[in-house]
């Protein structure tokens, strides 16, 4: 197969223009895409005052450092940070275990329960009844508001992470459970000593999908605990930034705002350092887990 | 013999007996699997289904401090109180027109994206515009809409880029006018997902059977012709079973975006149901209007899903369900 797209690549190179444009239509793409995300990153690199004329564009006009000193010595940010890694880590870890294990035993097709549970689990992608009464039912019923749990309890599976792992268990080879079972295997032991360690690639998928979700998310943050400060998130923090700086509010929401009028940084450069902060992490990791979640999600999509 | 599945083989005096085992027999036999699943379907069903019972609510005039049934049943006072609000009516109308935005964007340049990514030989510039075009995705919306906020500010670069080749001539308020909106979550939904929903049609491209363009090379069909007839075919039912999905979501037309992007000003282009609801259920405490408006929006997508998966099924191709 590479010899023939190689002769029809060399075939083709003589009288088209195309991949030229082609190539030339991915890079401004790209450009398009890596813009803004860089614009951002000089913004938080440049000196406070300077930043309020804008027109800053791909490297900072000023440099400074300023913004990043300031925010790593704000307490509030530092917290946020902790809070976001330590449920980003819990909401990760009881995902991956929690779905993995209902995976593998809706996977077994001897299970009696096991259309009737499955059915369930799918079905919970069409209904959903509603912000409100989640909201009711999590504040009022269950007590969750203004606590850590809040961020747990209620998002520990996934019916879609769920179902691409089943898929890739039922793609494994029966045999490796059936010999297993005649050698008396249990099914705790099957799940955490076999299938487990074989569904790393899925699971490497899941995890990216739920820690990217945990640590983006703030709108449980805004409902739930607006008024706990030492439970805000960063992704929370930053909303906050956003609402003052576009309102230009002059609520001092952190003592980083209150800093900012003594230092040579403004709301700008803090936003755009706490934006860098934020992102870091994933951009960092997504890429080396690409080939996973590429494989991840086309196992999904064979049989939603 | 101790056996999991669904009859008891057994050997006596040269017979084979076989008899079914009863329905608990068998999950007392599977107990490791029960406890590995139940205790997540109660967890379900407490989580996605008992909210369910908060819809009867809508029927009444709620007060969540008076327990439940001493609250006055007021029949579909609530969903006539919702369809004679012009507010309401606007969050219908901007809850729709975003998502048909986002469907059409979603669907034509993931796709365009997918056949040119699709035509690049040398393996690393493709791996390169793959992973560049899949960052956004991994950015909260919170960023997103920050980032957005700059781009398109008076000052920002859209508008210096629009003023240096003359097209406008004074600087275009993006943000601050409600007619922009729609097209402008639009722009930044693209921005943020184009290049994350190439990967399935580049796998249902990868999958089309190589014999197939060289047979169109032999009969003297050019780029073109082949992406037209051999790889739009072959992502054919990728794209439909797609379609089907989106069109059961096309109520959601995303909420985070529009609740951080909304300001005032714009408000009557940039209110959704769901942000009219969470408004008037957690701000003003109207609960029972609130879920109103959320049962609405949920059995039209119900409905809209079905109605999609009929029409596939009629055209005969796979669908969800």
């Amino acid at each position: 197969m590479t010899d023939t797209t190689a002769r029809r690549a060399r075939h083709r190179r003589k009288r088209s223009v195309f991949p030229l444009v082609n190539a030339v239509a991915m890079i401004l793409l790209m450009f398009v895409t890596l813009y803004p995300v860089i614009n951002t990153v000089a913004i938080s690199f440049n000196d406070g005052t300077d930043a309020v004329r804008g027109g800053i564009g791909l490297w900072p006009r000023q440099f400074s450092i300023k913004s990043y000193e300031t925010i790593f010595s704000d307490e509030i940010i530092f917290n946020a940070f902790f809070i976001t890694v330590s449920r980003t880590a819990i909401q990760t870890i009881l995902n991956v275990v929690l779905t993995s294990m209902l995976a593998y035993a809706l996977s077994r097709r001897e299970y009696v329960l096991r259309k009737f549970i499955t059915t369930v689990f799918v079905l919970t992608m069409y209904v959903n009844a509603g912000l409100i009464p989640n909201y009711l039912l999590l504040q009022r019923t269950l007590g969750l508001g203004k606590s850590f749990w809040v961020y747990i309890i209620p998002t520990m599976l996934s019916c879609f992470n769920m179902i691409i792992t089943r898929t890739y268990i039922l793609g494994l080879p029966d045999a490796l459970v059936e010999s297993a079972r005649i050698d008396g295997a249990g099914d705790f032991y099957l799940f955490w000593k076999i299938i487990f360690p074989l569904c790393l690639p899925v699971l490497a998928t899941v995890a990216l999908f739920v820690a990217v979700g945990a640590w983006n998310s703030w709108f449980d943050t805004h409902l739930y605990n607006a008024s706990k400060v030492h439970l805000h998130t960063l992704q929370y923090l930053l909303k906050m930034k956003l609402a003052t700086t576009t309102n230009s509010a002059n609520a001092a929401l952190t003592s980083a705002d209150a800093a900012a009028s003594t230092t040579n940084t403004t709301p700008i450069t803090i936003r755009s350092a706490i934006t860098v902060v934020s992102a870091a992490p994933i951009v960092v990791i997504y890429p080396f887990l690409q080939r996973y979640f590429v494989v991840g999600l086309n196992v999904g999509s064979v049989k939603g | 013999m101790r056996s999991a599945y669904a009859t008891d083989v057994t050997v006596t005096k040269n017979t084979l007996h076989i008899k079914p085992v009863s329905f608990w027999k068998r999950l007392w036999l599977q107990r490791q699997l029960a406890l590995m699943s139940v205790p997540m379907l109660l967890y379900i069903f407490l989580f996605n289904y008992s909210p369910l019972w908060g819809w009867i609510t809508a029927f009444m005039d709620y007060n969540p401090a008076t327990p439940l049934f001493e609250n006055e049943w007021v029949g579909m006072k609530n969903f006539i109180w919702l369809f004679g609000k012009p507010e309401f009516i606007r969050a219908i109308r901007n809850t729709f027109a975003m998502a048909a935005i986002n469907l059409v964007f979603g669907f034509v340049f993931p796709i365009l994206l997918a056949l040119f990514l699709n035509e690049i030989r040398t393996i690393h510039f493709k791996r390169t515009v793959q992973t560049v075009t899949y960052l956004p995705h991994f950015l909260s919306w919170v960023i997103v809409v920050g980032i957005a906020q700059t781009i398109f500010s008076s000052d920002g670069a859209v508008n210096q880029l629009l003023l240096s080749l003359g097209l406008v001539k004074n600087p275009v308020f993006f943000l601050g006018e409600g007619k922009y909106f729609w097209w402008l979550v639009g722009v930044i939904n693209l921005w943020k997902e184009c290049g994350w929903n190439t990967i399935i049609y580049l796998a249902a491209m990868a999958a089309i059977d190589p014999a197939l363009y060289e047979a169109a090379q032999m009969d003297g069909a050019g780029r073109f012709k082949k992406m037209f007839h051999i790889t739009l075919p072959g992502i054919k039912s990728t794209f439909v079973v797609l379609l089907v999905m989106n069109i059961g979501y096309l109520m959601e037309a995303g909420f985070e975006i529009q609740y951080l992007m909304g300001q005032n000003v714009v408000m009557d282009w940039s209110q959704t149901i769901d942000i009219f609801a969470l408004k008037y259920g957690i701000t003003k405490g109207q609960y029972s209007r609130a879920i109103a408006a959320g049962i609405f929006k949920s059995l039209v997508s119900i409905a809209l899903m079905l109605s999609a998966n009929f029409a596939a099924k009629r055209l005969g191709e796979d669908t969800l369900l």
